[in-house]
């Protein structure tokens, strides 16, 4: 019987929505027993939240002063002591798993797979190679444990119907103190996620300046939407590195993506893939953006966005 | 003095775009550019600065993969590493063998860093440095954009999702690097032909007492479903009508 321990990713007493969306994924495996373990120092109001999860039968609250930062190397012994009791291990594939679950599989001696965008079956697995140019189908060896990140993008978050039963649970492994949290960004934006927003606004090198940049946060502020970035645009200093969207920064799927002086490149591209209109402005008809846009408007952004601003 | 060990991997250069093939087997390889991997060269370059800031006193750079791969291990001794190792190999192997393998030239060299790029650009992957981290039992900083070694502490910033993570590490440590980490130098063509007289030393991988069974079994390689064509407007008017009509807005 397949039997998924998920990792909950969480800040501030937060639930993030990629551990909602890594539960629909395991959800999809027929027949599956799905848990999620809490880590954390005080871990009672994310038990709370994973507990309303539809599809999660138990959430194991995992609590020690070391959990109060999501370290990869802390949480990993901890982990590995729990996955006895399980069949698969699954977290986001978003930094927090990124970091921490290759280090859980190599504890435990298995492989991994890394963003997993389908699943067909409790061991055939679809995920993106090279940016997102090819989808290769994986069958992993049952007598393994497998261990997986979960692409976000692909898959919806899971309601919050639930009702599952919270347990606490101590771990016994020595855990390292060789690595230590020092300090986090301040979080700078009340705007809507760009991983979780419905409409995202995007610009890149074409706008010149971090003051040219609040384009952008105008024309996104207009439309309820959450801000992006190329990486030439976070590169040059025009916008936050959380804000880049592609193979080394957030793959997203809102509904509307909005492209600015964005040319397209594969990097790009391979974040917004999923995204349900894409909408490019670029001065350049050639540039690659406009194979993949749904609509595409040839002008310099400089006229076209106070043009846009009147219209909206 | 303290030595890092870097590994590098040889892969399709990130300009080419890749090709499917027809039977779905895999990838078009041949006659195609390959490259170091943009990540593993920045990690190399920051090795090599850390050598001439006197933090270490030699970097070793390491790769597995066939014989071509000493290819992009002179690359890698034209930038400036004093060493290479290659651990050949000629099919491709999963991180969980790329780490065991690098982990015996880590028990061998005894380095006290060992970066790499966070992901490899062919089949990001993004696992061979936590996993050797783990096996080494060392601790990791992944997706590193600012390394700070200074009196024996070590800093590493990270480029998380909400932002920046500083952590601070015992070394020796595994460090994986991101893109803004530094911007690679240049290599000059006297650097290469210096280079060829480096020390380049080889291992068979299937000599290295490691098993090299894989976990996984490609089933097929597709390419992704093409977007349909889009249209063009004329102006930001056009653009909200059709938006409109769409129903996005
Ligand atoms: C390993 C690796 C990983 C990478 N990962 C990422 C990633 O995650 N995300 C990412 O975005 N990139 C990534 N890149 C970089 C990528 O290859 C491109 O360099 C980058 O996306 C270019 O950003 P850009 O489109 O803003 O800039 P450019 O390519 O310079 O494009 C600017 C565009 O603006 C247009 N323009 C100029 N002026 C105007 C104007 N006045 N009005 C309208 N349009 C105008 C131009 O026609 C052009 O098309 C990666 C690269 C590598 C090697």
């Amino acid at each position: 019987m397949t039997r998924i321990l998920i990792i909950a990713e969480h800040a501030h007493g937060k639930l993030n929505i990629s551990t909602r969306k890594t539960v629909s994924c395991a959800a999809q495996i027929i027949g599956a027993e799905i848990d999620i373990a809490v880590f954390a120092d005080q871990a009672s109001d994310v038990a709370t939240q994973a507990a309303q999860l539809a599809g999660v039968k138990r959430v194991l609250k995992v609590e020690h002063p070391a959990f109060a930062h999501a370290l990869a190397a802390t949480y990993a012994p901890a982990i590995v002591e729990l996955a006895s009791n399980y069949t698969h291990l699954f977290a986001p594939s978003t930094t927090f798993g990124k970091d921490l679950m290759p280090r859980v599989a190599a504890l435990l001696g298995v492989g991994q797979i890394s963003d997993a965008m389908a699943i067909e079956g409790s061991h055939r697995f679809v995920r993106p190679i090279y940016a997102g140019n090819a989808m290769v189908t994986l069958d992993a060896e049952p007598g393994h444990k497998l261990v997986a990140t979960i692409r976000t993008a692909s898959f919806q978050p899971a309601a919050t119907t639930g009702n599952a039963s919270i347990e606490s649970v101590s771990i016994a492994a020595t855990l390292p103190n060789h690595t230590r949290f020092i300090s986090h960004s301040e979080e700078h934006n009340d705007r809507p996620d760009l991983q979780s927003a419905a409409r995202v606004v995007a610009g890149g090198r074409a706008l010149g300046s971090a003051e040219n940049f609040n384009l952008i946060y105008q024309l996104a502020d207009q439309l309820g939407a959450g801000v992006g970035a190329s990486r030439a645009a976070v590169d040059a200093g025009y916008a936050a590195n959380e804000l880049q969207v592609g193979q080394t920064g957030k793959i997203i799927a809102p509904d509307l993506y909005i492209a600015v002086g964005i040319s397209g490149a594969i990097q790009h591209l391979t974040g917004i893939k999923d995204a349900r209109t894409i909408v490019a402005i670029n001065k350049d008809p050639e540039a690659p953006i406009f194979d993949v846009a749904d609509i595409g408007l040839v002008g310099d952004l400089f006229s076209v966005l106070p043009e846009l601003a009147k219209h909206l | 003095m303290s030595k890092i060990l870097v590994c590098i991997k040889r892969v399709v250069d990130y300009n080419v775009r890749i090709r499917v093939k027809p039977d779905g087997s895999g990838i078009i390889t041949d006659g195609v550019k390959m490259s170091i991997n943009p990540f593993d060269e920045i990690a190399l370059e920051e090795a090599i600065r850390l050598k001439e800031r006197g933090i270490a006193s030699e970097v070793i750079v390491a790769s597995i993969g066939p014989t071509e791969t000493q290819q992009q291990l002179r690359v890698g001794l034209a930038m400036g590493a004093d060493r290479a190792i290659h651990i050949q190999h000629d099919t491709a192997i999963e991180p969980l063998t790329a780490a065991k393998a690098f982990l015996k030239i880590v028990e061998q060299e005894a380095p006290l860093l060992v970066i790499t790029g966070k992901q490899a650009i062919d089949d990001d992957n993004a696992q061979t440095g936590q996993m050797l981290a783990a096996l080494w039992n060392r601790p990791q900083a992944c997706f590193t954009s600012k390394l700070e070694i200074t009196n024996n502490i070590t800093r590493a910033t990270r480029e998380v999702d909400d932002g920046l993570e500083t952590i601070e590490l015992d070394l020796p440590a595994v460090i994986t690097c991101d893109l803004r980490l530094n911007e690679p130098r240049y290599v000059k063509l006297p650097e290469i032909m210096k280079a060829k007289k480096k020390p380049l030393e080889l291992f068979m991988l299937n000599d290295m007492g490691i098993t090299l069974n894989q976990q996984f079994k490609t089933v097929n390689v597709a390419p992704p479903p093409a977007r349909q064509k889009g249209v063009l407007v004329k102006d930001a008017k056009e653009l909200v009508e059709l938006l409109k009509v769409k129903g996005v807005l």
